[in-house]
């Protein structure tokens, strides 16, 4: 059997007595797209926090394709081909776009601290980081500071630097919030484009995207995951209609 | 509002950088140039001294702008690098002349520059794991320390006197030996010209890359493979290394160092003058530094109040124009674009000229007051703008008041047609 593209072992976390993340085990497969749901508070970016090295667990493991990510620094996590976006959009205001993505390609092309190479010269950053911007529909903007930019735009542009590094394990966070439906929609498909044949493991809020999107769902209430597999199993569970997907069902119709 | 922003891609003249200018050639051939013939047009020995004054500043205010505008770090001590870059040259000096070395005097700069970067890889080691206030606090700890070791550590720093030498006893480069000023004009330029490439070329590098987005998001940038602290610590040790260049430059100038070179004043007055240029654009802190220059030199010469003038136009940019003279004059860049530049001219002449009339009346009842408080008593006559009158009559006050009232009064009252005229001229379309 192959080894998971990313595996939880009782993962745990604390912030002093609160206990947001209970004991989390997870095993998400290769090319798997993965989305992670649950109500408000349940500690879904808390726990792309943990997976990221963005904060330490209090218990439990990560393993990166059977690789324990214990004690690496988020830098190190990300070379290693897991790479994230953030539920506020994160990106390089006062950088052109285009800069936004060439800067996110840099370490996968090999020029780590180099001060003796000029990024102008190089032919493959600027055609890598056009190729992105072209996947991303952001190529009119290309030297526009990326501040100036639409939100969705901005949104789009992050998953953009998200995935341009190269790595085969994407995560996002909550990547349709705050947008319009032809906003989110447009989303999807680029979600759906740039992640083929790669692992995704999202956060997200809207059922449609969820159901759309996703090969399995883990719901999370309350930092512990409830059910975990196939959109329609989920949907189908007991459990997760009284906690959670029922209202939200509802909500829908 | 967003079609003026949209830029077309396959014209590469409407292209522009935010945060940095796309240099080309052209600028660095006409600096080159203007290096050359300007001490043909000044030719005194006076006007050769402020130029070579100016040229140092200039050097050490782009390496501090490699901390300050492209690494997002505020140091608050950063005179101590090119200080110690500078002692350490002039004591390379005086082993020259002691033991008579073969060693050229123009290799000198590049001696200081290594030594600060050592010494910048010392402090940086610790200080560059974060970029606010710790680093500014670190920063300034370490000038202090630095500046009070140099009453202390008298075999390096000379005590209160200072360590001095004399330039002219390497060996002659060239068969020039850098006795007259004109010969360590030429060769402050050529180190000048060689730092501000070397810089330039710094930030186009994946590491000044990424020093920009250090900047503007560490944490997104440690998510793209970049440890934020190492691209601080390479910025501040490149930083370091060009702030030493400055010094040994300081030292073949001045051949003399002291603590001033060392102190918080200096560290202050490198942040302001980068400031002034506008720390967003490469050469920022050049105009930031030949302005400065200017001012300190020329301003001091007809006024003792020179510093409250730097200090109110020091203000003034930060709360007006927080880009900096180098940002004022980039705002001006699409207007240009558009071809609408020319209709801000007469709305300029009609705010901006009244408003300077206004200021220099401000600026002729501050000498006033001056001159009355601290005059010698019985010295009643005073020189203001070429004209002489007795500061203790009514008269000149009046003047003074009233051109102030009235000029500052008029750019008041032109200032929403002029901004106005700016609106329209940043707007596409309409007639132009």
């Amino acid at each position: 059997m192959s080894t998971a593209a990313l595996e939880l072992t009782g993962l745990k976390k604390s912030f002093g007595k609160a206990e947001i993340i209970r004991g989390i085990d997870l095993s998400i497969g290769k090319a798997e797209r993965h989305a992670i749901i649950g109500p408000n508070g349940a500690g879904k970016s808390t726990l792309f926090n943990l997976i990221t090295a963005r904060f330490p667990p209090s218990a439990g493991t990560v393993k990166l394709h059977g690789e324990d990510l214990a004690g690496l620094e988020p830098y190190q996590i990300n070379r290693k081909g897991l790479s994230r976006s953030f539920q506020i959009t994160n990106i390089f205001p006062k950088m052109t776009v285009f800069e936004n993505v060439r800067c996110a390609l840099l370490w996968s092309q090999g020029y780590k601290y180099s001060f003796w190479n000029l990024v102008n010269r190089s032919r493959a950053l600027t055609e890598g980081a056009e190729a992105i911007l072209e996947q991303i529909n952001l190529l009119e903007r290309r030297d526009l500071p990326a501040g100036t930019l639409s939100y969705a735009e901005q949104r789009a542009l992050e998953i953009g630097i998200t995935i341009a590094g190269g790595a085969d394990v994407i995560m996002l966070d909550e990547p349709t919030a705050g947008m319009s439906h032809s906003e989110t929609d447009y989303i999807t498909d680029l979600i759906m484009k740039v992640t083929e044949g790669k692992t995704l493991i999202m956060v997200e809020h809207d059922m449609g995207v969820v159901f759309g999107l996703a090969d399995r769902i883990s719901v999370l209430v309350y930092g512990e995951i409830i059910a975990t597999g196939k959109p329609e199993d989920v949907r189908a569970d007991p459990k997760v209609q009284e906690a959670y997907l029922g209202a939200a069902l509802e909500a829908e119709h | 509002m967003n079609d003026q922003l949209k830029t077309d891609p396959s014209k590469p003249a409407q292209r522009m950088r935010a945060g940095s200018m796309t240099l080309t050639l052209g600028p660095w051939i006409v600096a080159a140039i203007a290096l050359l013939v300007m001490p043909y047009i000044f030719t005194s020995n006076s006007a050769l001294t402020i130029m070579n004054q100016m040229w140092i500043t200039v050097v050490f205010a782009l390496a501090y702008n490699m901390l300050l505008g492209q690494g997002g770090m505020l140091s608050f001590g950063h005179a101590v690098y090119m200080g110690l870059g500078g002692f350490f040259c002039m004591h390379l000096m005086n082993y020259i002349e002691d033991f008579g070395l073969a060693f050229p005097l123009p290799l000198l700069p590049l001696f200081g520059g290594l030594f600060g970067m050592g010494f910048a890889m010392i402090i940086g080691s610790f200080s560059t794991s974060g970029a606010g206030t710790r680093f500014a606090m670190i920063s300034l700890g370490v000038g202090e320390l630095i500046a009070a070791c140099s009453v202390i550590i008298v075999a390096f720093f000379g005590g209160e006197e200072g360590i001095s030498g004399d330039r002219t006893y390497g060996l002659p480069f060239f068969g020039v030996e850098f006795l007259k000023q004109i010969e360590v004009y030429y060769l402050i330029s050529f180190w000048l010209m060689l730092s501000a490439v070397l810089m330039y070329l710094f930030s186009r590098t994946p590491v000044g890359r990424m020093a920009n987005a250090v900047r503007d998001n560490p944490e997104r940038a440690q998510f793209l493979g970049y440890s934020a602290r190492w691209v601080r610590f390479y910025s501040f040790c490149a930083s370091g290394f060009f702030c030493g260049i400055a010094g040994g430059l300081f030292a073949i100038s001045y051949e003399i160092l002291t603590e001033e070179n060392l102190n918080a004043t200096s560290s202050g007055v490198i942040l302001l003058v980068t400031f002034l240029g506008g720390v967003g654009f490469f050469f920022g802190p050049i105009i930031g530094a030949i302005a400065f220059t200017l001012l300190q030199t020329v301003l001091s010469l007809q006024t003792e109040l020179w510093a409250i003038y730097v200090g109110g136009l020091f203000l003034a940019t930060v709360m007006f124009f927080p880009g900096g003279l180098a940002g004022l004059m980039m705002m001006h860049v699409p207007a240009l674009r558009l071809g609408k530049a020319g209709g801000l001219v007469m709305p300029y002449i009609k705010t901006l000229i009244p408003g300077a009339i206004g200021v220099l009346g401000v600026c002729a009842l501050i000498e006033m007051t001056f001159h009355f408080r601290h005059a010698a008593k019985g010295d009643h006559e005073m020189t203001l703008f070429w004209t002489t009158f007795d500061s203790h009559t009514v008269m000149p006050w009046l003047i003074a008041g009233i051109v102030a009232a009235v000029g500052l009064g008029v750019a008041r009252a032109t200032a929403p047609a002029m901004k106005e005229a700016w609106d329209e001229a940043n707007t596409a379309g309409g007639a132009s």
